[in-house]
């Protein structure tokens, strides 16, 4: 293509952290290296452009994560050596809320004012840091939901040249970080336990969280690691796919398909090149029981995705993880090396299976935890999501018949190949099959991550949790993340299964569970979540980009002084945004606002 | 186009010259055809391709015969075709026998196995076009290197089938058309040849008027013939050879000692103004009813949209209002009737009436009849069987350099060629107030700049051994040392034809714009 | 789940829209099939030159056991498809489409349909109360991804902000963007393959900018206007246009429309000349000529002053308004 490119040029530190990702110059990019033979020929072609383009983002990252921000000159580079046109590279630099193409101090703090931060102290801390956050060598921002929600308040940390950090139960009297970017407040990651039923006996996905070594291959060998794959291997693909099949395991990340049907779509598709997709971008606020896989049982992940991506006959398979995730992201890289340097992941397993795994860094956007918002993500294209059909069984990622599945579907797998799908669907219910892990956040005495079997209540789990603390009602919970909906207490009977939940007409969502007592001030927390899905939507569909506008305003105004016909304004809207809209943000970003101005919440 | 699986631009920088076109190109390759561009620059085109060769200019018909060796050395020629429908085949394979894939090389400077892949792919194509502009006409073996190409697309049978063809991308909207209505010195309408007894009776039967039993001068001859002395007169319709002409200097002291020129121009060009009478006309593409034809040969409807400004007047009122001068009161026809009368004698527009023409958005030639749908692309009689009329002649033809030498007195090789946003001799882009333009410059590789220490928007003097001028350097990465480029689209500011040599190609007349020797100097520091 | 591969591909498809059946070939969307009977769906980011992006959602219709309403200018139509047209819920989103794009956006230079859409769905744009204060001028083009500022809910807000004009061929004026994408892929991956423009920025801060929001001089764009050929809101427009309008000179009931041939190369590009008072004032290509779907280059849209740009003779009243568009952008 006969691209053109300004005159910008990078720094020697832009470059090697661009090349540190996509490899030396090469003849054929647009740097024009001169040599003897390309002043007489040239081979490009459209194709080896499109090869290419998958490092867009990747580059970006590097870049930002080196320098601190993406200058004109590093931009232009990555252009140049990717053949992307620099107007579609700054399109996808500036959809990424963790990439800035202003100039930037090398630290920048990014705090949490999400639901559950902003009422343990977030508002607070934000006040501090606006008197005097802003140094010539650290900026904050806000930010919404880190995932943190057992520790909060947290904030993350951008530091250029230096690996990211997350601050959790951060003490809002107190400045977390010093004028020169230095940490101040930083607070022990494990304060508190991420999952306190940590060591009993009858867990089985959170089994080894807590008890082996989330950095060695060793200790999760030891603790049973692997022999699952071994197993999938001695069944056989087709023997897998039945299993899981079997065990009617449906997908955790919130909408509940059936996993089964997207594996045997893509193991039985003509097209030879699939590709596994594990959806780590676990953003909705509220849910953080990936991370605590992730952080602590890594291998289970890696091992979980090989035996997937052998089912259905990939040899590629993606990790997308948020950006905010930095230490999930450390663990599972090193798992990755660990685990190919041990001939358990590449080309040629030890297992005879071939199959091997490229981690992503999402870059701050919800949205590219929709399926196919992601894959466009790791195309290297903005993370706007697909219409669909067709589905991404049958034109996924890079046009492929593409599996994705969330973590926590995935590392189901593993005792379902293990002891087998049936033994798998007689935990919980018929329709709502095994373990499910929830996410306790808010007016509870011990936030986390907890796995029960399906059929337990939402009593159960707010019990599992300790209760309120002391001197505190239940008001409301909000179920199933910020695209959930809000109940009241007379739900508590309610058992947490898909068929329970539709019947009353909410959702399980991610398995967000979070607790509001009698002091909430739900219209703060209204606002905060109307600004979100604002702030999250992609902008490419008008009832979404815009409706998710008007939802705010009108809340606004419902707060400030209602008048009639604000709260059907909103319906009206919503049932637009929900017939409308291309994707799943859009079908549910009103819902949680109409569930807590039908439920009275704000009177 | 679109269906294509191979694309050769040879001599073209589409992208620029013919955009339009060159969406058809970027379709093509979208859909997985393969893209070769032949061209001493690695032009915009050249970006798009798959494979660029650098060929040394003047040098095409070294690197068609090397590949037409290549293909036949491995059995890849379309035996089945050259049989049934060629002549002259032994003679051809004789004489490109002695173009090895080395020679090619050493002549061209294009590696040997980039013309093996061109060769191997072109020849192994189902469907393939060969498309080539003035980078293959403006030469003064310019008939050569066309049959060169055509000798190519005759070795794979690739023409006269849907998606295979010979694609000459005509510069001018109607060049072709000029063409077609016999502006040529040598034919009637409709390519009917002048010297041929029974066809001009045809016409002079139809016009009620002798016509003159030779054929005419083109425009080279014509300078030669004002040269000489016979040539006395000139009537200038729509040219401006005062600036266009290429060693112009020489050009224009042979106008002016004409006796006598009439200018017949929208503009009051260089041209005009050495004329003794200007007839100001309409600018025919909106001010005029008429048709012209595309480079597909597609015949379509100009019509008016502007009043012409003050007394110009459409050609074709200017020529009748002149006969009426000059005695033969011819009147006023309209546009249709004119075009009606033509397609009564040129039997390949027989069936384009005005009502077809605006029904289906134009028409192809040939189109004999009120029936004919038009063609699609031409040719295809030679994959019938038998097929229909003469057969195709291979025309062995020999590589001769540019006439202009490379010496050690004019080391550099100047080529030139069209920008996207201006045109020809800039009369009508001109006034397009471009925000892109780059205006008259001499283009530099960046490592001629740096070995002349010469840099970005330097006045340099650029010498050939017919003048000299002065122009601003401008850094060309598309280029390479020994070459440097320059555009006619500034004719005042950059009189580029007064460095161009006027050797023309006997057989069509065209002159070697694309290949001069000059030096270029840095110019001395100014004193004080 | 396997097919078996033998089974002859039907040669139609057979389905009902509002409860009349109709055939249509196996690749036809929705969009194709009510067109083919007659049924009228407003389309807004939908040309037939372009790849369907499906983002206005203003073509929804309602497909029965499908839990949302789908785009009929993508949804392939498969056999005994049950549609409808002009359902309550179909006319519900077209109208509360209609009233987002009224409320945030300026359609005063849209296609006439938009103006009929609006009465016959009955939107209200103005419900929503009074538009936000446009934004200064480059502010939209540098906002960042990410938490927004205070929201009062007494006004709309919109994307209203000062026109670009950077350049003496066309102007770029973004409060009438309704981000139809059509722009970026006539630029781009459709038709002309420069790919100077994208969409930046995210939710509703996103925007139609080249890279770093330069001026379009300054990148790489190569003024073929094809991006103004294709914007349906005037967003895209002649200066020339634009100026005329400025100065209320701009009159489309006293201008015409002529068909003929570009007078540069020999491609054979079919122009449509619009004119007025006898000047050029824009040229288009027609969409359904195989020559050029509708795009040019420079030379073709933008190369025609050189017939009209007389100096003193046939000076008409429109004349100093076009001699402006000819001038630099203003500062």
């Amino acid at each position: 293509m006969d691209l053109r490119f300004t005159d910008a040029q990078p720094t020697a530190a832009e470059r090697e952290a661009v090349e540190s990702v996509i490899g030396p110059a090469r003849v054929d990019s647009h740097q024009r290296v001169r040599t003897a033979s390309n002043l007489r020929i040239f081979a490009k072609g459209m194709q080896s452009v499109a090869d290419r383009r998958h490092l867009l983002l990747p580059a970006l990252e590097a870049v930002q994560s080196e320098i601190g921000w993406v200058s004109e000159g590093a931009l232009m580079h990555i252009c140049r050596e990717l053949s992307v046109p620099p107007a579609e590279a700054w399109g996808v630099a500036t959809f990424y809320s963790l990439i800035s193409v202003d100039p930037s101090p090398p630290v920048v703090l990014h705090v949490c004012d999400d639901i559950v931060c902003r009422r343990v102290g977030a508002l607070e801390l934000m006040e501090g840091l606006e008197a005097n956050g802003q140094t010539p060598n650290t900026r904050w921002l806000p930010s919404p939901c880190l995932g943190q929600c057992d520790r909060a308040p947290a904030a993350y940390i951008q530091r250029a040249g230096e690996d990211d950090q997350v601050l959790v139960s951060i003490d809002p009297r107190t400045r977390p970080i010093g004028p020169d970017g230095s940490v101040v407040a930083a607070n022990g990651q494990q304060e508190s336990p991420a999952a306190p039923q940590a060591g009993q006996a009858h867990l089985r996905i959170l089994r080894r969280v807590g008890t082996v070594n989330p950095r060695s291959l060793d200790s999760y060998l030891a603790a049973g690691g692997y022999r699952a794959l071994e197993e999938a291997v001695e069944m056989g693909p087709a023997a897998v796919v039945a299993e899981v099949k079997a065990s009617n395991l449906r997908g955790r990340g919130g909408a509940a398909f059936p996993a089964w049907i997207k594996w045997e779509a893509v193991a039985n598709s003509p097209e030879p090149v699939r590709y596994l997709i594990c959806n780590a971008d676990e953003s909705e606020p509220g849910t953080f029981k990936d991370r605590v896989l992730m952080e602590d049982d890594p291998f289970s992940v890696i091992e979980a995705m090989t035996i997937s991506g052998y089912a259905i006959g990939a040899r590629k398979g993606y990790l997308y993880i948020r950006g905010e995730y930095p230490l999930a992201t450390r663990r599972l890289r090193s798992a990755i090396h660990q685990a190919r340097d041990a001939g358990l992941l590449g080309e040629s397993t030890r297992n005879g299976v071939s199959f091997d795994i490229d981690l992503r860094r999402g870059q701050g956007a919800y949205i590219c935890g929709e399926e196919t918002a992601l894959m466009n993500s790791i195309e290297g294209l903005r993370g706007e999501p697909r219409n669909k059909p067709p589905f991404p069984t049958v034109s996924g990622l890079f046009g492929k018949p593409t599996v994705i599945n969330n973590v926590e579907t995935l590392c189901n797998v593993l005792d379902i190949v293990a002891d087998g799908g049936s033994n798998f669907a007689s935990v919980g219910t018929p329709q709502s099959t095994g373990p499910k892990l929830f996410c306790l956040s808010g007016s509870v005495r011990r936030p986390g991550t907890y796995e029960v079997e399906f059929g337990a209540t939402l009593g159960d789990l707010i019990e599992l949790a300790g209760g309120l603390p002391e001197g505190r009602r239940l008001r409301a919970i909000l179920l199933g993340g910020a695209a959930g909906s809000f109940v009241l207490p007379d739900l508590l009977e309610m058992p947490l299964t898909f068929e329970a939940a539709s019947e009353a007409g909410v959702s399980l969502g991610s398995g967000v569970i979070m607790a509001f007592d009698q002091h909430t001030d739900f219209g703060d927390i209204l606002a905060r979540i109307a600004a979100f899905f604002r702030d999250e939507t992609c902008g490419q569909c008008v009832p979404c980009r815009v409706g998710t506008v008007r939802v705010e305003e009108a809340l606004a105004r419902i707060r400030r002084d209602p008048q009639p016909g604000d709260l059907e304004l909103i319906e009206e809207i919503d049932l637009a945004m929900r017939d409308a809209s291309i994707c799943g943000l859009g079908h549910t970003a009103a819902i949680a606002l109409r569930s807590a101005l039908e439920l009275g919440l704000l009177e | 186009m679109d269906d294509a699986e191979v694309v050769i631009l040879w001599g073209s920088n589409a992208r620029a010259a013919h955009p339009i076109f060159f969406h058809r190109i970027i379709r093509a390759v979208r859909r997985g055809a393969t893209l070769f561009c032949v061209d001493p620059r690695r032009s915009e085109s050249s970006e798009w391709a798959d494979l660029w060769l650098g060929i040394d200019v003047g040098s095409d018909i070294a690197l068609s015969n090397a590949v037409a060796r290549e293909i036949l050395a491995n059995g890849l020629e379309n035996r089945e075709f050259i049989e049934r429908a060629t002549l002259h085949f032994g003679e051809y394979a004789q004489s490109v026998e002695e173009w090895t894939l080395e020679r090619g090389e050493e002549v061209t400077g294009v590696p040997a196995a980039a013309i093996r892949s061109l060769a191997h792919t072109y020849a192994k194509a189902d469907r393939a076009q060969l498309c080539w502009t003035l980078g293959i006409t403006e030469h003064h073996n310019a008939t050569d290197n066309v049959l060169a190409l055509i000798n190519l697309a005759l070795l794979c049978g690739h023409v006269g089938r849907y998606g295979s063809g010979l694609v000459p991308l005509r510069g001018q909207n109607n060049v072709q058309g000029g063409g077609d209505m016999g502006a040529i010195p040598n034919k009637f309408p409709g390519f009917q040849d002048v010297e041929s007894d029974e066809i001009r009776g045809r016409f002079e039967a139809a016009w009620k008027a002798s016509v003159p039993p030779r054929k005419g001068l083109h425009l080279t001859q014509m300078f030669e013939a004002m040269e000489e002395g016979h040539l006395r007169g000139l009537y200038v319709i729509g040219e401006n050879p005062a600036e266009s002409e290429a060693d112009v200097n020489r050009a224009r002291g042979l106008l002016e000692g004409l006796d006598f020129i009439v200018a017949q121009d929208i503009f009051l060009t260089r041209t005009a103004q050495m004329a003794d009478v200007v007839f100001p006309a309409a600018a025919d593409w909106c001010e005029a009813e008429g048709t012209v034809t595309s480079s597909e040969r597609r015949v379509q409807r100009v019509r008016p949209a502007l009043r012409p400004p003050g007394e110009a007047r459409t050609d074709s009122h200017i020529i009748c209002s002149l006969a009426t001068a000059m005695g033969h009161d011819w009147g006023l026809p309209a546009a249709e009737e004119v075009w009606d009368e033509m397609r009564s004698l040129s039997p390949m527009h027989g069936g384009m009436s005005y009502r077809r023409l605006e029904e289906n958005g134009g028409l192809q030639w040939p189109c004999y009849d009120e029936d004919h749908p038009g063609e699609l692309f031409l040719h295809s009689r030679l994959w019938a069987d038998p097929p229909g009329g003469p057969l195709a002649p291979f025309t062995p033809v020999e590589w001769v350099p540019p006439v202009d030498r490379l010496t050690e007195d004019y080391p550099v090789r100047l080529t030139t060629g069209r920008h996207l946003d201006s045109y020809n001799t800039g009369v009508q882009s001109g006034s397009l107030k471009s925000p892109i333009r780059i205006g008259g410059t001499i283009d530099i590789s960046p490592e001629d700049c740096s070995e002349w220490g010469v840099s970005e928007g330097e006045e340099v003097r650029v010498t050939s051994r017919r003048g000299s001028i002065t122009v601003p350097a401008r850094v060309d990465e598309s280029l390479r040392p020994g070459l440097v480029f320059m555009s006619l689209h500034f004719p005042e500011e950059v009189d580029i034809n007064q460095l161009t040599i006027e050797a023309w190609d006997p057989k069509s007349g065209t002159a070697e714009f694309k290949a001069t020797a000059v030096r270029v100097e840095k110019m001395p520091a100014p004193v004080g | 789940m396997t097919q078996p591969e033998t089974t002859e591909t039907a040669n139609t498809v057979s389905l009902t829209i509002d409860g009349s059946p109709v055939e249509v070939r196996p690749d036809a969307t929705l969009l194709e099939a009510c067109r083919q009977m007659g049924t009228e769906v407003p389309t807004l980011c939908y040309l037939e030159t372009l790849t369907p992006v499906n983002v206005c959602r203003i073509c929804v219709v309602e497909v029965e056991r499908n839990r949302t309403l789908v785009p009929a200018c993508s949804r392939i139509a498969e056999e005994g498809m049950v549609v409808k047209t002009d359902s309550e819920r179909v006319r519900h989103s077209r109208k509360m489409i209609l009233e987002f794009l009224g409320s945030s956006v300026d359609l005063s230079a849209a296609e006439d349909e938009v103006g009929e859409w609006m009465e016959q769905y009955q939107a209200d744009p103005a419900r929503y109360g009074p538009q936000s204060e446009p934004t200064a001028a480059g502010e939209r083009g540098r906002r960042h991804p990410g938490h927004h500022g205070e929201v009062n809910g007494r006004t709309a807000e919109g994307v209203h902000q000062p026109t670009k004009v950077d350049n003496t061929l066309y102007v770029r004026d973004y409060s009438r963007c309704i981000l139809c994408y059509k722009c970026v892929e006539a630029c781009g991956i459709d038709a002309q393959g420069t790919y100077a423009i994208a969409v930046a920025g995210r939710g509703f801060d996103a925007r139609i900018s080249t890279e770093m929001d330069l001026p379009l001089g300054d990148g790489a764009c190569v003024f073929c206007g094809n991006c103004i050929g294709v914007c349906p809101t005037g967003a895209l427009m002649f200066r020339s246009e634009w100026e005329l309008r400025r100065a209320e000179l701009w009159d489309p009931d006293a201008q015409s429309v002529t068909r003929t041939v570009c007078s540069y190369c020999g491609v054979g590009c079919n122009l449509e000349l619009h004119t007025q008072d006898n000047r050029i004032v824009k040229v288009t290509s027609p969409q359904d000529h195989d020559v050029t779907s509708g795009h040019l280059c420079i030379k073709g849209r933008f190369g025609y002053d050189y017939v009209q740009n007389l100096g003193d003779v046939d000076r008409s009243s429109i004349d100093e308004v076009l001699a402006a568009a000819r001038r630099p952008a203003p500062e």
